[in-house]
């Protein structure tokens, strides 16, 4: 399996601490690599996105989603590994909602999967809350200044996940279609749906 | 504690580099850390983050993500007694010398009593709900307070001593800090308050922004209005 000599230091220490955990009974590696090719997968924004495209076409749910995250999410049976809460704020016309950690790089891994290296940056961590016109410039969005702009720091254990507003031009698409033009990065709040491919 | 991990705010990151397509992992070790973490029927002493904020500065900074959760889960295990310095010493030394050397052999029937054993565990340390009732309601105006504790907290500095208004209560979540604020330290009442960015940023504040925060009661009192 490992024929590569040259492992990295971190590989090296990785290895080693495996070493000692099947050694005492606490894991196999058959059980590693099926969690690792889940994040790999399976968890991933694809839930998110159908869990915006739900909650354009459905109200009801969207009224759910807005109250109780968590519990909205897990109709779809998406769950946290954790069990941690899920806040779904919504963008409107009048606020557009961004998600951070400052002081570590919490991300709703049940709908969004593992956060991009960007979302962990210390730039991205330093910047979002002193700065977020400034930084949405750089992913490209920009608002006037009736907008207000709203920065979510998780600092506590609830996640966060923006409910994106739903793109002009889309009233017929059903969810499937809908759900295909959600990025991450919409749900993040430092993008707008993607209609244009 | 005021860490290295407490970034809000500071300056000199420079542009935020974005990757088109990027792999959930780059190197293997990163998946297998990730995994580990997650599988491994070990209950860690304390908070898991205030091992990767009391990280050395430096190291935190030339670290990446993995490394540092690395480094943090080797720490916990180690305070676990899961296994001592010298038997993680050993093993590195061994594949430090022969990268190719395979992992022992597993035992899955030994792995199967440990999951049981820790969920077992797991159930019953489960906290009682000792709950007070919010102390404030939405629209409130509170005032974050002005700690400085070399322990884990969950107060980003940026806010500390800034005014903001309640906006929404939360589920009652378990207080996390190492040093208490109050003299209710299990289960307390949350709340979404948000800060107008002037309020934080005073004139450099951009245009209409503003910041939510999660707060836990104890880090607040109520603002009087003169």
């Amino acid at each position: 399996m490992n024929t590569q000599k040259q492992l990295s230091d971190p590989a090296l220490r990785t290895k080693a601490l495996e070493a000692l955990l099947i050694e005492k009974g606490l894991i196999t590696s058959e059980a590693i690599d099926q969690v690792v090719a889940k994040y790999e997968q399976d968890i991933g924004p694809m839930r998110g996105a159908q869990v915006v495209a739900k909650a354009w076409t459905d109200s009801e749910y969207k009224k759910r989603l807005l109250k109780d995250g968590r519990a909205a999410v897990a109709e779809l049976d998406f769950t946290d590994p954790h069990g941690a809460e899920l806040a779904v704020v919504e963008n409107t016309s009048q606020v557009h909602n961004m998600v951070v950690c400052t002081l570590c790089s919490c991300y709703p891994w049940a709908v969004l999967g593992l956060p991009p290296t960007w979302y962990k940056s210390f730039a991205y961590r330093a910047r979002a809350v002193r700065e977020p016109r400034g930084v949405l410039k750089e992913f490209g969005l920009e608002f006037p200044e009736d907008v207000e702009v709203r920065v979510w720091d998780s600092n506590s254990d609830i996640r966060y996940m923006v409910l994106p507003e739903r793109p002009e031009g889309t009233e017929s698409w059903d969810e499937e279609r809908l759900a295909a033009v959600v990025t991450r990065d919409s749900m993040i709040g430092v993008a707008k749906p993607n209609v244009d491919g | 504690m005021n860490g290295i991990h407490d970034m809000g705010g500071m300056h000199g990151f420079g542009p935020i580099e974005t990757e088109k397509n990027e792999p959930v992992f780059y190197e293997e070790w990163e998946g297998r850390v990730l995994a580990m973490y997650k599988e491994t029927p070990v209950r860690m002493p304390g908070i898991g983050r205030a091992r990767i904020e009391s990280l050395d500065p430096a190291f935190y900074l030339a670290s990446s993500y993995y490394e540092k959760w690395l480094h943090a889960e080797i720490r916990g295990l180690l305070e676990a007694g899961t296994f001592t310095w010298d038997e993680f010493e050993a093993k590195l030394a061994l594949y430090q010398a022969h990268p190719e050397a395979d992992l022992p052999a597993p035992n899955p029937a030994q792995v199967e009593e440990s999951q049981t054993a820790f969920a077992d565990s797991a159930a019953s340390g489960e906290e009682s709900a000792d709950i007070t009732k919010p102390a404030f309601s939405v629209g409130n105006r509170v005032r974050a307070k002005n700690i400085h504790p070399a322990g884990h907290t969950r107060l980003p500095g940026y806010v500390r001593g800034k005014v903001g208004e309640v906006a929404a209560l939360y589920r009652p979540q378990l207080f996390q800090d190492a040093e208490p604020l109050s003299d209710h330290d299990g289960l307390q009442p949350v709340y979404a308050v948000r800060f107008d960015g002037r309020e934080i940023w005073g004139p450099a504040a951009e245009p209409n922004s503003s910041v939510m925060l999660d707060m836990w009661e104890s880090y607040l009192a109520l603002e009087r209005r003169i």
